[in-house]
C-alpha cells in the first residue's frame, strides 16, 4: 500500500508540533514548505522514521526569486523518495536573498556534497557545515553566482544580436 | 616537489611530509588528466599516490560546463531540447524524450499508444547503444580491442536508424511534444529488423569474448566495489547502483511511456564491482532487445504518430505555406506563444545511466523559470574518489570506464 499523503503530513505536523508545515500538492508530488533553520532535523526524520522511510535523496537544486520579500527570496529545493512505497516528497526552505545561508545536509546524505557545492556555485548560497564549499562547475576566479536572476545570460551591451523574443516577458505579450 | 604542480598550502603537501615511508620511500603526485586518452573525456583527477597505490584522489570537474540550465531560462521549451542532446550523447534520445515528457505532464497531454510505443523503441535502441560503448570501451581498458570494434558497427546501424526517424545521428533532436515530428518511414522499420536479427549473434559473441575471459576477470573481479548501501548514500542510480545488488529502475518503480506493457526483468548484481556492472549492462541490452521486439509485436495497427494537441504541435509545412490559419500557428509555436500553465514538474526517466530527473518550475511565460536537470553521472562521479582509493592506478581507469561517466551530463 502506498504511503497515504495524510499520513505523512500528520506524522509530519505530530513530531514537529511548533512547526506550521505548508502542504501542498503539486501534481503527484506532495510539496512541503519548511523552515529554512529546522531542514536537517526534518530530513534527518524523514530519512529514519520507520513509516516514511524517505531515504533517497534524488535531487537538491536553488531556485532564485527576486521578485519576493528579501527572507523569501532563495530557494532550496530538496526531492527525497521512498522506495518502498514508492513515494516521493518535495521540501523547499525559503532563505534570505541577500545572506543566504542554510544548513548543509552532507552529513545526512553524502550525496548531497556535490549537489550543495552546485548550489553554491550558482547561487551564492553558505550551506553551514559543508566539508568543502567551494565552486564545482564554474572556475574559482569567478566572482559573480550566475543563476541568479539579476545575472544576464549575455553581455548586455551587444548590439549585434536583438534576442529580447526569447527573453522573459512578464504577460508573455 | 615542484611548487607550480601543488602549492604548498594544499592538503597534499602535509600529508607528504608527514608521512614518510620506513624504506625512505616518498608519497607521490600523480595529475590524471583533464586530457587523456585513457578517460575518454574531460576529467581531471590529481593523485596522491605510494607507488602504485592511490591513496587519494581529487577531481575537477566542470570543463565543459556549458550552463544549460541558464540557457533552458532563456530559450522556449522547443528550443531546449538540442540542449538535452549534449548532456548523455551516448543516449540523446532518452534525454529528448525525458524533455518532452516533461513538458506533456506539464500541459496535459495525451500521447497515443502507437506514438507511445515508437518512443519506447527508441529509447530502448539508446539504451543499447550506450551499454554498447560503456562496455565495449571497457573491454579497450582492460587490453581487448577487438570487441569494441566488433560491436561499434552496431552503434552505427543504430545511428543509421535515427537518420531515418529524425535526420540526426548523435545529438538527435528528437520528436515533438506529443508524439514524433513525422512518422517512422517503412525503411526505419525495415533497418530495425535488420538490426534485431544481426545485432544478438553479435553481442553473444561479445559477451563470449569477455565473460568468461581470464584476463579480464582478474582486471575487474573485486575492482572498484561499492556496497548497495554506500551506492544508496552516494545517489547511485541505474545500472551501476543495480550491480550493487539494489533493483531501482525508474521504468518499473514509474513507469513512463507504457513501459508498464511490457514484460523485462531488471537484472541485478551482488558486489557491485566493475565485473557486475559490466554483466548487469550486457543483460540489460537483451531486456532491451526483449522489449523492443514486445513494443513491436503489440504496436496498435494504423500510423498514429503525435497527439492532436495544435496548440504546441507544428502543423504540417504544406499547410503552412498555403493555409493561414497553419502559418499562424506555425509561428506561434516558434515564437513560444502558447499557452503554458504555471507548475511545478518533476520528471524522472531511467536514462543509460540511471535516473534522469527534468525539474521544471514554470510561471506562465515562454521559457522555463527554472529548469534543473538531475544528471545521474554528476550524482555518482563524487563516489569516484572514495572508490579508487586504494586501488591501483590501472584499475581506476577501469573504473572510471565501468561506471560511464559522460562528460557532457557530468558537467551540463
Amino acid at each position: 500500500m502506498a504511503l497515504e499523503t495524510a499520513q505523512i503530513q500528520d506524522k509530519l505536523s505530530a513530531t514537529f508540533s511548533d512547526i506550521s508545515f505548508t502542504f501542498k500538492q503539486e501534481r503527484d508530488i506532495l510539496a512541503v514548505e519548511v523552515p529554512a533553520e529546522k531542514i536537517s532535523a526534518i530530513i534527518l526524520f524523514l530519512k529514519n522514521d520507520p513509516e516514511l522511510r524517505f531515504h533517497f535523496l534524488t535531487d537538491l537544486c536553488g531556485v532564485h526569486y527576486p521578485d519576493n520579500e528579501v527572507d523569501r527570496q532563495m530557494t532550496i529545493v530538496y526531492h527525497m523518495h521512498n522506495w518502498y512505497e514508492n513515494t516521493r516528497i518535495r521540501l523547499k526552505a525559503f532563505i534570505s536573498g541577500e545572506n543566504p545561508e542554510i544548513k548543509s545536509i552532507s552529513s545526512i546524505f553524502p550525496t548531497a556534497n556535490w549537489m550543495e557545492r552546485e548550489t553554491y556555485d550558482f547561487y551564492g548560497v553558505d550551506f553551514i557545515g559543508h566539508p568543502q564549499l567551494k565552486r564545482i562547475l564554474n572556475m574559482d576566479e569567478m566572482v559573480s553566482f550566475p543563476m541568479r536572476k539579476e545575472f544576464p545570460l549575455e553581455d548586455g551591451g551587444r548590439t549585434d544580436k536583438d534576442d529580447r523574443f526569447f527573453g522573459r516577458t512578464a504577460s508573455n505579450n | 616537489m615542484s611548487e607550480l604542480l601543488l602549492p604548498p598550502e594544499h592538503r597534499y603537501a602535509k600529508i607528504m611530509k608527514e608521512k614518510l615511508n620506513e624504506d625512505g620511500s616518498e608519497l607521490s603526485i600523480l595529475n590524471l588528466g583533464p586530457t587523456h586518452p585513457a578517460t575518454h573525456g574531460i576529467f581531471q583527477n590529481i593523485l596522491l599516490m605510494d607507488g602504485e597505490r592511490i591513496i587519494e584522489a581529487e577531481p575537477t570537474i566542470g570543463y565543459i560546463h556549458r550552463a544549460f540550465e541558464k540557457i533552458a531560462e532563456n530559450r522556449p521549451f522547443y528550443q531546449i531540447t538540442p540542449l538535452t542532446d549534449r548532456m548523455n550523447y551516448c543516449s540523446s534520445p532518452i534525454n529528448n524524450m525525458g524533455w518532452w515528457m516533461t513538458l506533456e505532464k506539464l500541459l496535459g497531454v495525451e500521447v497515443p499508444k502507437r506514438a507511445q510505443y515508437l518512443r519506447v523503441i527508441v529509447m530502448e535502441l539508446a539504451r543499447i547503444t550506450d551499454h554498447i560503448i560503456c562496455n565495449s570501451i571497457l573491454g579497450v581498458d582492460t587490453g581487448a580491442y577487438t570487441g569494441f570494434l566488433y560491436v561499434f558497427q552496431f552503434r552505427e546501424k543504430v545511428y543509421e536508424i535515427y537518420e531515418e526517424i529524425c535526420g540526426a545521428r548523435l545529438t538527435t533532436n528528437m520528436g515533438r511534444i506529443g508524439g514524433f515530428e513525422r512518422d517512422w518511414t517503412p525503411k526505419a522499420f525495415e533497418l530495425l529488423n535488420t538490426f534485431l536479427e544481426e545485432f544478438p549473434p553479435a553481442w553473444k559473441e561479445f559477451e563470449n569474448l569477455f565473460e568468461r575471459n581470464r584476463i579480464f576477470i582478474d582486471r575487474t573481479v573485486d575492482v572498484g566495489p561499492i556496497t548497495a548501501e554506500k551506492a544508496m548514500a552516494y545517489g547511485f542510480t541505474g545500472p551501476n547502483l543495480r550491480a550493487a545488488g539494489v533493483d531501482y529502475d525508474v521504468r518499473v518503480a514509474q513507469p513512463y511511456s507504457s513501459y508498464e506493457d511490457f514484460e523485462f526483468i531488471v537484472p541485478v548484481g551482488k558486489s557491485g564491482d566493475t565485473y557486475d556492472r559490466f554483466c548487469v549492462r550486457n543483460a540489460e541490452v537483451w531486456e532491451s532487445l526483449s522489449i523492443i521486439r514486445q513494443a513491436l509485436e503489440k504496436m496498435p495497427a494504423g500510423n498514429e504518430f503525435h497527439a492532436e494537441v495544435p496548440d504546441y504541435y507544428l502543423p504540417p509545412k504544406e499547410d503552412v505555406y498555403n493555409n493561414m490559419e497553419s502559418l499562424i500557428y506555425h509561428f506561434k509555436i516558434v515564437m513560444g506563444e502558447v499557452p503554458v500553465p504555471v507548475a511545478e514538474i518533476y520528471h524522472p526517466v531511467e536514462g543509460g545511466n540511471g535516473e534522469l530527473g527534468f525539474y521544471l518550475i514554470t510561471d506562465g511565460s515562454r521559457t522555463p523559470y527554472r529548469l534543473h536537470f538531475r544528471r545521474p553521472c554528476f550524482i555518482y562521479y563524487q563516489a569516484y574518489p572514495d572508490m579508487i582509493k586504494g586501488a591501483l592506478l590501472s584499475d581506476a581507469i577501469v573504473i572510471l570506464s565501468s561506471l560511464n561517466v559522460i562528460a557532457g551530463e557530468l558537467d551540463a
